[in-house]
């Protein structure tokens, strides 16, 4: 930039001064989430790099981190209790979810539209503890009354709260996509003569397929990670479930649940630290095929 | 006029149901809001009293009413939000105004997405690792509130670069074309015309701030603190505190024997706050784009 005559020197450094702290301040997004890495990585790792047992992590069902005798970090149960509540979250809220996202984009006047979104809009903004208090009670009770199990918290109630939870990502992200099929697509089907069911089926479908996969993957991220929800709302018992009725526990509420009573640095408070980096490395892989495949359409 | 043919009849038969569907699936998404909140209020409707806001629990949290969480959640969100605006907005600047199309500029978007999506309970072991353990604050309203300030970053980036994006490109050519540099454009003439998206991202990074539980458990709030009623500087930067989110799962699952109006009625405070904050941040922006002049 050429130097401007009559300029101050202060405020040419100060300009310069700015432009650091802007850059820094960019990139700090970068050190934040390697900084999570390596933090979360660096209270795990001298377990994980001496003698931990991985075919126990993940092939045994047995999780006694604070017995005496008999100690086992089989991690199976918990893997598992996570993978049931998000299955059964992902095919309530997919369907849902992307129905929504289809009325929203092509049924709705503008009017309609805008409340609709204000609406999703706030059931996002929901806290998840919140979330979690309603599984508590309301679908608890619900569940009892309905299923007469002799308690509701369970698969069910998870997978409905977790449901609820991820609906209005998909819904959002589904809406961008369909949103972002060209008029011109619409226009040919219709001089075709096509209902509006053929429509959305054989044309918007397609055409936002990439969209609407991203949305369905941050939708299965935010499932995962959800920590409060699933502590409170799946009855904490380890255990791999055989029914919707059973109680489980997931990754996130196993450290929610043991962080507090593992004394610094033992050897289940570095376990714990390890679950935290496969939690984070699953939605690193789901975030970022999200992101890939959604820049992959934009750049066609 | 011509006769409807069967075909066409039934093509309007199929129309009609395809839209009952969605609408339905739609609904059904929707109406559990309002039951929901509607139950919660109709449940704690006999506690809700300004007395309910300014009391501390007590009797083991079985009585009273929430000011110390209330107090809490409040140092949490204004502290992480002092942090986490100035980095987030300038974060947007350098990626909406410096940055070029690059490798580099790609992997902070990269970065920012993840960052998003890391899941709470792994915010709470970072906070704990690096904020806790390795800067030696221990576990303190500081470290709890540089927790929430990093996970709720992103928030405040993606709406800023919204906002940012959104002022026209003649705003800044013209700008330059009379010799400004590029931060004058952007103090004088970029900023100016987006502080109202900028103020959107804010009011939703508080009311993620003030929602979340689990990265401050383990970072500095705690089940119970007893403080002064009615003073409110009664939490330091260094000590614990109490937080409304906390305060909610606390007396829903770890004390027995809590009468049922107390929780309701923490649960209503907090999501009441939550979508207040929510709502605020719907009506800057609403009015914003009835504003805008181009």
């Amino acid at each position: 930039m050429p130097a401007i005559p009559n300029r101050p020197r202060v405020e040419i450094f100060a300009e310069r001064a700015i432009e650091v702290l802007i850059r820094l301040c960019g990139i700090s997004a970068i050190l934040f989430v390697f900084g999570i890495f390596f933090f979360v990585f660096r209270e795990g790792s001298q377990l994980l790099f001496h003698g931990f047992n991985f075919r126990e992590f993940f092939f045994s069902q047995e999780w006694y981190p604070s017995s005496q005798s008999h100690v086992r970090y089989g991690a199976l149960a918990l893997i598992a209790g996570t993978a049931s509540v998000t299955v059964l979250a992902m095919a309530l809220a997919v369907p849902f979810g992307i129905g929504a996202a289809i009325f929203i984009a092509e049924f709705c006047g503008p009017r309609a539209k805008e409340s609709l979104k204000i609406t999703i809009e706030l059931l996002a903004a929901i806290p998840s503890v919140v979330w979690g208090f309603i599984g508590l009670t309301v679908m608890n009770r619900v569940i009892i009354t309905l299923f007469h199990t002799p308690i509701g918290l369970n698969v069910l109630n998870g997978g409905l709260i977790l449901a609820l939870m991820s609906v209005p990502i998909i819904v959002s992200i589904g809406e961008d996509a369909l949103k972002a099929v060209p008029d011109s697509y619409r226009e040919a089907a219709l001089a075709l003569g096509v209902t509006r069911w053929q429509l959305i089926y054989r044309v918007l479908v397609p055409a936002a397929r990439n969209g609407l996969l991203a949305a369905v993957l941050l939708g299965v991220g935010r499932a995962v990670g959800e920590t409060m929800a699933v502590l409170m709302a799946t009855g904490h018992a380890v255990h791999i479930p055989t029914s919707l009725m059973d109680s489980v526990r997931t990754l996130t509420a196993t450290i929610a649940a043991e962080l507090g009573e593992a004394p610094v640095h033992s050897e289940h408070y570095q376990v714990l630290f390890i679950i935290g980096i496969l939690l984070f490395t699953i939605t690193f892989v789901v975030n970022l095929s999200a992101d890939l495949i959604v820049r992959g359409t934009r750049g066609r | 006029m011509f006769e409807a043919t069967r075909f066409t009849r039934r093509k309007r038969q199929t129309e009609l149901a395809v839209r009952a569907v969605f609408l339905l699936m739609t609904l059904l998404m929707v109406l559990p809001l309002i039951l929901i909140v509607g139950y919660l209020v109709y449940q704690a409707w006999p506690i809700l009293s300004l007395d309910f806001l300014i009391t501390n629990p007590r009797n083991g949290m079985r009585a009273g009413g929430i000011w110390s969480p209330l107090l809490g959640t409040i140092y949490l969100v204004v502290i992480s939000l002092v942090v986490a605006t100035p980095i987030g907005v300038l974060a947007a600047i350098f990626l909406n105004e410096y940055a070029r199309e690059s490798w580099g500029t790609r992997v902070i978007n990269l970065a920012v997405v993840n960052l998003a999506g890391v899941p709470s309970i792994v915010h709470a072991l970072f906070g704990l690792g690096a904020f806790v353990l390795f800067a030696g604050m221990g576990k303190s309203v500081l470290a709890a509130s540089l927790t929430l300030a990093v996970m709720t970053l992103p928030v405040i980036i993606a709406s800023t670069k919204e906002a940012l994006a959104a002022v026209p490109q003649p705003f800044r050519e013209a700008c330059w074309n009379v010799g400004a540099t590029r931060w004058q454009t952007i103090r004088h003439v970029v900023l100016p015309n987006s502080v109202g998206g900028i103020l959107t991202g804010v009011i939703l990074q508080v009311s993620r701030a003030a929602g979340e539980t689990a990265p401050i458990m383990f970072t500095g709030v705690v089940f119970y603190k007893a403080i002064k009623e009615g003073d409110p500087f009664a939490y330091s930067l260094f000590g614990q505190c109490m937080a409304l989110s906390m305060h909610l799962f606390t007396i829903s699952t770890q004390v027995p024997d809590v009468p049922d109006a107390l929780p309701y009625g923490t649960a209503v405070v907090l999501l009441g706050a939550v979508l207040a904050v929510n709502a605020l941040a719907i009506v800057v922006r609403m009015r914003l784009r009835s504003r805008r002049k181009w």
